[in-house]
């Protein structure tokens, strides 16, 4: 039972930074429907730079934190504006293969400029785990745990009540309608992608503090395309419940048929859903039905 | 007879049958009898390394046609090619190594088995639409790869299988040039067909399919089984560049496979031409040397600074990242758009205004 709870509650933890990831995904696709294949490489750029500045320039974390911020911010505004804009009209494909093309430059440049050596963040918050009835859980996993929660009532509000919510939601639901009522479309666009790459950096950096920092991480960009998919592309609860439910299944799936099949289920069972959910519910849990009109 | 060098300056058509020619022009003949004494007979000029080169290029083009067949033709994304690629190896591997079936069956075979796989996993295809079919496929690519190399009865794990080249009874094409010749044969006959299909019954469903499902479907195609023929078709020449792949590296493993494969070959459609025959075997061959010329290039630079090996890798995929980009950007129809411009301005040379 204790190892059920265990595998449970680090489903849960894992999961938490699975829909924060997510979040970047479906952020970006509400406004701009397109997939960013690159939010792994944003997903560690983040953390690379917190670390450098409290490495190598001895800045307190909270301050490191801002800066990097600060500077995921411009370079989602840097990638909108080079890359996703002039493409914006372009079909799918070319697209997701811009967002794939820009994975792999990102990833090359942090291979260049930080090797591949995997780095560990100092210790942030505090190393004692927590022991809760007999589950173990380390204050990093409860600290991702409450910023999730937190980011996801921030942007339920944010896209219920402010202005730049609601134009947001406009965009994404229909591009032209939007353009007509005198909204600034490009200004949405910016606005998403800086969005989406601070939400990404602030996983990043989570992530850097439980398992250490290296280029291979960026990989965490294509695990969480289940959780979105199940999520339902759009919607920003689906990507946090549907992180939660796929880190769940993921570790109880490792933990108990793991030993049957020989290992590496944990990469595989996410990918399984996705097929099972595309076939019966396309638009996932929570994602918006299309009607299409010829 | 008309003079070979003078160029159609318009278009002179006046029936259907002279629209849908294969080759509309004497010069198109001509041109297409010395593309093939070219491919036919590079061995006899060039260096060993070069023609190991030129079979990867004919074997990437086999599998850039194939996928073109069905991201550029019938407008379906796959980002889960490099496991088809590994299906055909790995069937081609088994039929040879493990069970000693010919070659020249076990080619075919992995084709077939291939197309059914890929089908299979494009009945999904029916009900999802561009981005969610992408993750559909990259799921494909991941449980595919997972059942390879946990199958180790099968498929010998992740350590891989060893196989042996084709021979043609007594005569082994174990040498480059051999083995050449195989591939090179094969990507004209793909060709030949990839290009015949375009002009067919098959073929226009594609493209209506492509333009608007929706819409094709009420003009009487029948989206399930043409969208799953696409699926088949393509992942039939997927199958066989990958059996060829295999045979050419005589050795297959699960990694040989992965995400990054995938990528590749979507590039090189991409940076060819999506839909265009022509532009898969240009962008094959671009993206197949951009790796050996990035190569050279960081060989000449390292008498300079020789940290830069280290970073070889690195750099590799940051350039091929920028290429990609700047090809969406600069130039969304590829080479073969490139390349048809430039014959357009030749049509008029030199009075042209």
């Amino acid at each position: 039972m204790t190892f059920f709870l265990q595998m449970l509650v680090t489903g849960v933890v894992v999961g938490s930074i699975y829909g924060l990831v997510a979040l970047g995904f479906v952020l970006i696709y509400r406004a701009s429907g397109a997939l960013n294949l690159a939010n792994g490489e944003f997903v560690i750029i983040g953390p690379y730079i917190c670390l450098i500045l409290m490495t190598a320039y001895k800045i307190p974390f909270m301050y490191a934190l801002l800066i990097t911020l600060v500077f995921s911010a411009v370079l989602g505004l840097v990638v909108e504006r080079l890359v996703i804009r002039p493409i914006q009209n372009a079909p799918v494909v070319s697209v997701i293969m811009a967002t794939i093309g820009l994975s792999s430059l990102l990833g090359g440049a942090v291979h260049m400029i930080w090797g591949h050596k995997t780095r560990t963040f100092p210790p942030v918050f505090p190393q004692t785990p927590i022991n809760i009835a007999g589950v173990i859980i380390t204050p990093v996993y409860l600290w991702s745990f409450v910023v999730v929660v937190v980011l996801l009532v921030i942007f339920s509000l944010f896209f219920k009540f402010s202005k730049m919510g609601n134009a947001m939601r406009a965009v994404a639901d229909d591009r032209q309608a939007a353009l007509s009522m005198g909204m600034s479309v490009k200004y949405v666009y910016a606005a998403t992608w800086m969005i989406a790459a601070v939400v990404a950096a602030v996983g990043g950096v989570l992530l850097g503090n439980i398992n250490g920092l290296s280029p291979t991480m960026s990989a965490i960009g294509l695990t969480v395309l289940p959780v979105v998919i199940l999520g339902g592309l759009d919607s920003v609860l689906g990507a946090i419940i549907g992180g939660f439910i796929i880190g769940i299944v993921q570790n109880l799936a490792g933990g108990y048929l793991d030993p049957l099949v020989g290992g590496g289920l944990k990469d595989v069972v996410p990918f399984i859903i996705v097929l099972l959910i595309l076939m019966l519910k396309p638009h996932g849990l929570f994602g918006s039905r299309r009607i299409e009109r010829v | 007879m008309r003079n070979l060098f003078v160029r159609e300056s318009g278009n002179y058509k006046t029936s259907y049958s002279d629209d849908m020619k294969l080759f509309g022009t004497t010069g198109a003949k001509v041109k297409a009898l010395l593309i093939v004494l070219i491919v036919l007979t590079l061995p006899l000029f060039v260096s060993n390394y070069w023609i190991g080169l030129f079979t990867l290029c004919a074997i990437a083009s086999v599998g850039a046609i194939g996928l073109n067949i069905l991201t550029g033709l019938t407008g379906q994304i796959s980002i889960g090619v490099g496991a088809f690629l590994g299906v055909g190896g790995y069937t081609s591997a088994i039929l040879t190594s493990t069970y000693g079936i010919s070659f020249w069956i076990a080619l075919p075979i992995a084709g077939i088995v291939t197309a059914l796989i890929g089908g299979l996993f494009g009945i999904p295809s029916l009900r999802l639409k561009g981005l969610y079919l992408a993750i559909a496929t990259l799921a494909a690519q991941v449980i595919i790869l997972f059942v390879i190399s946990r199958w180790d009865s099968l498929t010998g794990g992740t350590a891989g299988m060893v196989l042996n080249r084709p021979t043609i009874g007594e005569f082994s094409l174990s040498t480059n040039t051999g083995y050449y010749y195989l591939c090179a044969i094969i990507l004209l006959l793909t060709v030949l067909y990839a290009t015949n299909l375009i002009r067919t019954r098959t073929g226009r469903a594609f493209l209506a399919v492509r333009d608007r499902d929706i819409a094709a479907q009420i003009m009487g195609i029948n989206l399930f089984q043409y969208k799953v023929m696409a699926f088949a078709i393509s992942s039939f020449f997927v199958g066989i560049a990958g059996a060829l792949l295999a045979h050419y590296t005589m050795i297959v493993s699960p990694e040989l496979y992965n995400f990054h494969v995938s990528i590749e070959y979507l590039a090189m459609i991409l940076i060819g031409g999506l839909g265009s025959v022509f532009g898969s075997i240009l962008g094959a061959v671009f993206i197949t040397l951009l790796p050996v010329s990035l190569s050279s290039v960081i060989d000449m630079l390292a008498a300079f600074a020789p940290d830069l090996y280290q970073l070889l890798s690195a750099f590799k995929d940051f350039v091929f990242g920028a290429v990609i980009i700047i090809f969406l950007i600069f130039e969304p129809g590829g080479l073969a758009h490139i390349w048809l411009n430039i014959k357009k301005y030749f049509k008029l040379w030199p009075f042209s205004y």
